[in-house]
């Protein structure tokens, strides 16, 4: 069963043939089925002669547009694998609570439930908010790129070298038991004596590199390369949210990389940071991952009502209501989510004082948060509602977090968590908020942005479709599970006593997960539909919303130089600001635009790191030396290539505005 | 405020109640005072928090039908985008909810601390100070529940029952991995840990047999971690009791560490003794006789640490042993601690 081999070789470390889980027909069988799909779409690739596009202007590429980019697809190719996951648990918990024994063993559940976790914030969620923010922020701000822009690169395919370790574990031995935060003492060698934490740990620090790169980036983005003008209480808000998210992600990815790296300690070099003998205590653990984990949420969560902090106010045809109170009320949830942490954890016996606090601090947490749901409710308020998609899962999420996060505040009341507490309320809970959040934000600045994108609007009536689907398949998926939660059930159980009112509820349950199905097909059909009807959704413009803020003054999608002379900001939604005095575009001057070179190193480094930690988790020494070796090696020759920029000239840049000005004029 | 908030909730909680009339929703009509009290607690919360989720809810549907695109009647102001007034009310409105909500938070975390012992029956009935609680000791294996009743002197694997209406006292740690001793019915639950003690007070008021669990994921064989919690009469317990301690088998260090090895399903069973010291070995993990208590360990790092000699368990535990030549023991003496020593001398000389 676990796939601890009793002998190691130079070569291959603890992997042999033993370790693919070719006992396990439906790994098997998914396996096939991946690898068909691999091999037609590499040969695709090839018979299409697309492999030296890709390479030269996706994969090499460091325009953080196309960073973007990439960072959502990866994010919606996970969302696949995410959702398999949910599907398969699904399934088992409506076949197990008839009493019978289900298809899923514990030894498959218990690594299903923790790759559903694991991928769907780090891989899902992560890559989303992220991607957006890659390809929104500098184009708020009037930047012609980010300001590390090989540095986003390279951080791109460390978060793609995650989701690859991640995805091998899948066929090549196991993936962690233990659940997405992999509490030790279970997560211990002792207990977890197998590959699956080896994967966990090294495919999380793999992904966590360029998480915390990506971080600084942006940082320093919004901070140094704003347009002229634009102050600080003149930044759009999504632009504040994305800079409070990444002061988080900065100061809190370490802390995962610390707590990860101890753990690693302690199941490879016999430390006792995490054991419970000779002075090791898991509850550190527990306290250190929260301290990221909580804030965590936060950073998925802040973009997400930055972006629907832009849709109300551009949807409504208002300026957004109380933008100060708004950027205060983001800074005080920035500042109070790492003063929350045990909240987590009231079970783990602190004293009343102590569970007090942090009871408290969690729900001062939602006074900003509340000021917030209000501000955008009186932006809407004498306001023209158009109910586009995006504005519709904004209604979504108001409704939907609302009731989310009252949720939430019931269970930092600390003896009501007593009995909430790892049952499936708390499951029903954090989807409610996180999908109702952070899912319906980012599908939400999916459409938003898309025509900014592409250069086309995504077909409404499959984005409606996908909508309603999600929404009411929301509702059935997760309600029942606050009802499990009441009576009594627990997360986690892949098995149970026979009881009819579980398999109804489980099934109800079941049938939401269909409708979910159902909206994510309707969203990726709207993605097929749209490209098919690409003509007839064409927007020349580049303003198709009647947007507010600087990315919709440029054209769509934008020229690699994003703009062409720096926009200077007076104001607030300093587009709409330009729209409202006359603002005209200038036609000529133009000059040569100093710009960053596309390089392979990113993707070299990256795989050489992703190399060393399948060395790392396998044992096999001489890759994860020779990994480490070569991946500083990469990086040091990387610093002696000067041929990194170059110009783009004066006359390219006057052809490009002179066909936008054709465009407009044709528009007009 | 409590009660007017108390009546609200039983108003917004009872549409909800009639549509789960159905199943057996054990959160909500609990068998034990404390989980009641947790269970009057999340009605509060929830109907506190229902006065500012209700209007946001209605506000949202409102807002957004009334100022749709379509409905030109409806004013237009693209200016309107500050009012001191909403903002004062947008702030002081959650700001309220949060301070009686956080008031009640601090009076009964405090009040319903697992750690606190119990001062009343039920709701009603005060606890005559006589009654001593009954004591159940509690340790979390792979994968199963033992318990043990040092009052009575006997044990039991996965099955635990108490008298009605007399306090529980709950110790509990673990051998493992991290674990939750949960009976949704009785309390909240608490995390079993190895090494640690933790402790719950609780109370059963009405006889059953009540579910009980394992509530924090601890391996293979957790999803089978199951109990049953039998709430008894005074006489019903007595002849559990009588019939527990009616076996042969006794529980001893040597059948704990057989016992502990990992198993799944474990069946219910007894055993008529059990070595009174085993939960506080079981705690300080030296169940195993050549291991040193992690009480005795942590004394001697206090005094300052046996360094090298402290790996033999009968050296390591002469160390931490005051006698009349080494007063604080003698690994206060150790070199390590060799400059506390001199400073110690010299302030004597």
């Amino acid at each position: 069963m676990s796939s601890i081999p009793e002998t190691t070789t130079f070569l291959f470390g603890r992997l042999s043939l033993d370790s693919l889980p070719l006992h396990e027909p439906v790994v098997v069988a998914t396996f096939c089925g991946v690898a068909l799909g691999g091999i037609v779409l590499v040969a695709a690739l090839t018979y299409f002669r697309l492999w030296g596009y890709l390479w030269n202007e996706w994969f090499t590429s460091i325009d953080h547009k196309k960073i973007g980019i990439m960072y959502i697809i990866l994010a919606i190719i996970m969302l696949f694998r995410g959702f398999a996951d949910a599907v398969m648990m699904r399934i088992q918990q409506v076949w197990a609570s008839t009493g019978a024994e289900g298809y899923l063993n514990s030894h498959h559940y218990d690594q299903v439930y923790t790759a559903h976790g694991v991928i769907m914030i780090f891989f899902v969620a992560m890559p989303l908010v992220t991607g957006l923010m890659n390809f929104v922020v500098p184009l708020q701000i009037g930047a012609r790129d980010v300001a590390f822009p090989f540095l986003n690169n390279f951080s791109f395919w460390m978060t793609a070298g995650g989701v690859v370790l991640t995805m091998i574990s899948l066929f090549v031995g196991e993936f962690a038991r233990t659940g997405w935060l992999a509490y030790p003492p279970l997560s211990g060698i002792e207990y977890s004596p197998g590959v699956g934490v080896d994967y966990y740990i090294w495919g999380l620090q793999v992904a966590g590199v360029g998480t915390l790169l990506s971080g600084v980036n942006l940082l320093v983005t919004i901070v140094k390369m704003r347009a002229p003008g634009m102050t600080l209480m003149k930044m759009p808000v999504f632009t504040w949210t994305a800079l409070c998210t990444n002061i988080l992600i900065v100061a809190v990815f370490p802390v995962l990389t610390a707590t990860l790296a101890l753990l690693a300690l302690d199941r490879y070099a016999g430390t006792n940071f995490f054991t419970s003998d000779l002075g090791g205590n898991p509850m550190m653990y527990v306290n250190l991952i929260w301290i990221w984990g909580h804030p965590e949420v936060y950073i998925l969560i802040l973009p997400a009502f930055g972006v629907f902090s832009e849709i109300v106010a551009t949807f409504s045809r208002k300026r957004l209501f109380g933008y100060v109170t708004m950027v205060w009320a983001t800074a005080v949830i920035t500042l109070l989510s790492y003063l929350v942490w045990l909240h987590h954890f009231f079970t783990m016996g602190s004293g009343a004082s102590v569970n007090t606090f942090f009871g408290i601090t969690t729900m001062i947490i939602s006074v900003p948060t509340g000021v917030k749901i209000f501000n955008w409710l009186f932006t809407m308020y004498k306001g023209r509602i158009k109910f586009d998609v995006p504005m519709l899962w904004t209604m979504g999420f108001l409704i939907t977090f609302t009731i989310g996060g009252m949720t939430g505040v019931l269970m930092s009341v600390p003896p009501a968590d007593f009995v909430l507490h790892n049952s499936l309320f708390l499951i029903a809970h954090f989807h409610n908020v996180i999908i109702g959040g952070v899912v319906f934000g980012m599908l939400a600045g999916i459409v938003y942005w898309f025509p900014k994108a592409f250069g086309y609007r995504l077909d409404p009536f499959w984005g409606k479709m996908s909508f309603w689907f999600w929404f009411i398949g929301f509702y059935f998926a997760f309600m029942p599970l606050y009802v499990l939660g009441l009576m009594g059930v627990t997360r986690r159980l892949s098995q149970f006593e026979a009881d009819s009112t579980l398999t109804v509820l489980f099934g109800v349950a079941a049938f939401g997960v269909v409708l979910i199905a159902i909206g994510i097909g309707c969203f990726v059909l709207q993605l097929i539909v749209s490209y098919l009807k690409r003509d007839q959704l064409r927007d020349e413009t580049g303003d198709p919303w009647n947007g507010r803020t600087l990315e919709w003054s440029t054209s769509s999608p934008p020229p690699d130089y994003n703009f062409a002379f720096t926009p200077v900001v007076h104001d607030l939604d300093a587009w709409w600001d330009m729209k409202t005095r006359g603002y005209k575009r200038p036609l000529a001057g133009f000059r040569p635009i100093h710009m960053p070179k596309n390089t392979g190193a990113g993707i070299i480094l990256a795989g050489l790191s992703t190399a060393c930690a399948f060395g790392l988790i396998w044992h096999m020494w001489w890759l994860a030396i020779g990994g480490l070796a070569a991946t500083i090696a990469a990086a040091i020759v990387h610093t002696f290539n000067y041929n990194r920029d170059y110009y783009i000239p004066a006359e390219t840049v006057a052809s490009t505005e002179e066909a936008r000005t054709e465009a407009l004029a044709k528009q007009a | 405020m409590l009660i007017s908030s108390r009546i609200l909730t039983r108003l917004s909680i009872l549409p909800l109640l009639a549509m789960l009339g159905g199943c057996d929703i054990v959160l909500l009509n609990p068998a034990g005072d404390i989980a009641l009290q947790q269970r009057n607690l999340i009605y509060t919360a929830v109907g506190l928090m229902l006065l500012i989720v209700v209007p946001v809810l209605i506000m949202t549907l409102v807002i957004a039908w009334k100022y749709r695109e379509g409905n030109s009647k409806a004013e237009y102001d693209p200016d309107f985008h500050h009012s001191t007034k909403i903002e004062i009310v947008v702030w002081g409105a959650p700001i309220a909810i949060i301070l009686a909500l956080g008031t009640v938070t601090w009076i009964a975390t405090h009040k319903l601390d697992p750690k606190q012992p119990l001062t009343r029956i039920d709701a009603a009935t005060p606890l005559p100070a006589d009654v001593k609680p009954l004591e159940i000791e509690v340790v979390a294996l792979d994968w199963k529940w033992l318990f043990l009743y040092p009052q009575q002197g006997f044990a039991t694997v996965n099955e635990v029952a108490a008298p009605v209406n007399v306090p529980i006292r709950f110790k509990i740690t673990g051998t493992t991995a991290m674990n939750s001793f949960f009976v949704p019915a009785l309390a909240g639950q608490i995390y079993a840990m190895p090494g640690m003690q933790s402790e719950l007070n609780a109370i059963v008021n009405r006889e059953g047999v009540f579910k009980g669990m394992s509530a924090n994921v601890s391996g293979a064989g957790f999803s089978h971690m199951n109990f049953k919690f039998h709430g008894l009469s005074q006489q019903g317990f007595e002849e559990w009791v009588a019939k527990a301690k009616a076996g042969t088998d006794t529980l001893d260090r040597a059948k704990f560490l057989e016992l502990a090895k990992p198993t799944e399903k474990e069946p219910v069973r007894t055993f008529a003794s059990a070595d009174p010291a085993l939960f506080d070995a079981v705690v300080n993990r030296c169940v195993e006789e050549d291991k040193i208590c992690m009480r005795d360990i942590m004394h001697i790092d206090m005094l300052g640490g046996g360094g090298k000699a402290g790996i033999d368990k009968e050296q390591a535990l002469r160390m931490g042993l005051c006698t009349p030549s080494a007063p604080y023991g003698s690994a206060f003496y150790s070199p390590i601690r060799e400059d506390v020593t001199k400073n110690e001398e010299k302030q004597a000389g």
